[in-house]
């Protein structure tokens, strides 16, 4: 199905998209049909910079157990991170 | 049998009067013969759904498939512009309706065109044939799998429940889907036999088991190649019985 299913977050930071390095303020995660990841449905997140137009766009399509693991380490990494670095 | 075709990038005139991308594949025969209007999926105007048109083409049908995602992403590839509309909600329904008509205006105005036109359509696409053939004088429509015909809206979306329109129904309509499905799950289904049969419109349903969503997908691990193969030999015969000159 077609879920539809998204959580707009505003970032800030920058990603390597098709044409380079791109300053991202926008993201998107969503789960629903994967463009080329080998399952029904996927966890997707898009990064983007919408001033650039639709093609700024960095996108990763993951199982639902790795995005899992992912978000994880992320905030794993985050916790064990010395205080005071910006 | 003379096969020769031609498949090409077109602009059309869309809702509103926008021109808009489309892709149009026909045999390069006097005719006549039918039009057939494909609505691709929520993942966009893309490369297997292109394959699909030309499929049509090779058939003997004239084909065109609107970009629906173009004024969101004029000239972006199909999965960027298919990722910008889906975080928009989807295409509005007025806008689908608006550029289906344009379509088979296109098809209606091809020199070897017999006048009939049908719709077909995956995944979102599905639910949107059958709009376009409750809001226009279609000869057929084709639902491959389309979620939210019935049932429960997804809030949000466009993506609003359309089967209360069934009277409006203009031509005979093929469903197809898998009885695995949860979205169109086998109770929607019903759900849109039911309306079918109070309004006395004529239509033929299969779901096959053993097949979920996007079971026409070569390219996704969806493909059920026994219901695709069958899928495919319903469609044509209901073309080919409604189509026809």
């Amino acid at each position: 199905m077609c879920t539809y299913l998204t959580e707009k977050v505003e970032i800030s930071g920058s990603g390597k998209g098709a044409t380079g390095w791109i300053s991202v303020t926008d993201a998107s995660v969503y789960l629903d049909h994967p463009v080329h990841a080998p399952f029904g449905h996927s966890l997707n997140i898009d990064f983007l910079a919408p001033e650039l137009g639709p093609s700024a766009r960095v996108a990763v399509e993951l199982s639902q157990e790795s995005a899992r693991a992912l978000a994880k380490a992320i905030e794993a990494v985050l916790e064990s991170a010395p205080p005071g670095l910006e | 049998m003379y096969d020769a075709m031609i498949a090409e990038t077109v602009t059309i005139t869309g809702h509103d009067g926008d021109a808009i991308e489309a892709y149009s594949a026909r045999p390069l025969t006097p005719g006549p013969v039918g039009g057939v209007v494909v609505i691709h999926h929520m993942p966009g105007y893309d490369d297997s759904t292109k394959e699909i048109a030309r499929n049509f083409a090779f058939h003997g049908y004239n084909v065109i498939m609107p970009n629906l995602y173009w004024r969101e992403a004029p000239g972006a590839s199909s999965d960027d512009a298919a990722a910008t509309a889906r975080a928009q909600g989807g295409v509005p329904d007025d806008r689908l309706v608006g550029d289906v008509a344009g379509a088979m205006a296109y098809l209606k105005g091809l020199s070897n065109a017999n006048g009939k036109v049908a719709t077909i359509g995956y995944c979102s696409g599905g639910r949107q044939s059958f709009l376009a053939g409750v809001s226009l004088d279609l000869d057929a429509a084709v639902d491959c799998y389309g979620a939210f015909v019935a049932g429960p809206a997804r809030e949000g979306t466009t993506m609003v429940p359309i089967v209360d329109k069934t009277p409006s129904l203009s031509c005979p309509l093929l469903g197809l889907f898998g009885a695995d499905d949860q979205y169109p799950s086998p109770e929607h289904v019903g759900l849109l036999e039911d309306a079918l049969k109070a309004a006395g419109k004529t239509y033929e349903f299969h779901s096959y088991e053993g097949a979920g969503h996007a079971f026409f997908s070569v390219n996704r691990p969806a493909y059920r190649v026994e219901a695709a193969n069958d899928g495919w030999q319903r469609i044509f015969a209901f073309y080919g019985k409604y189509l026809s000159a």
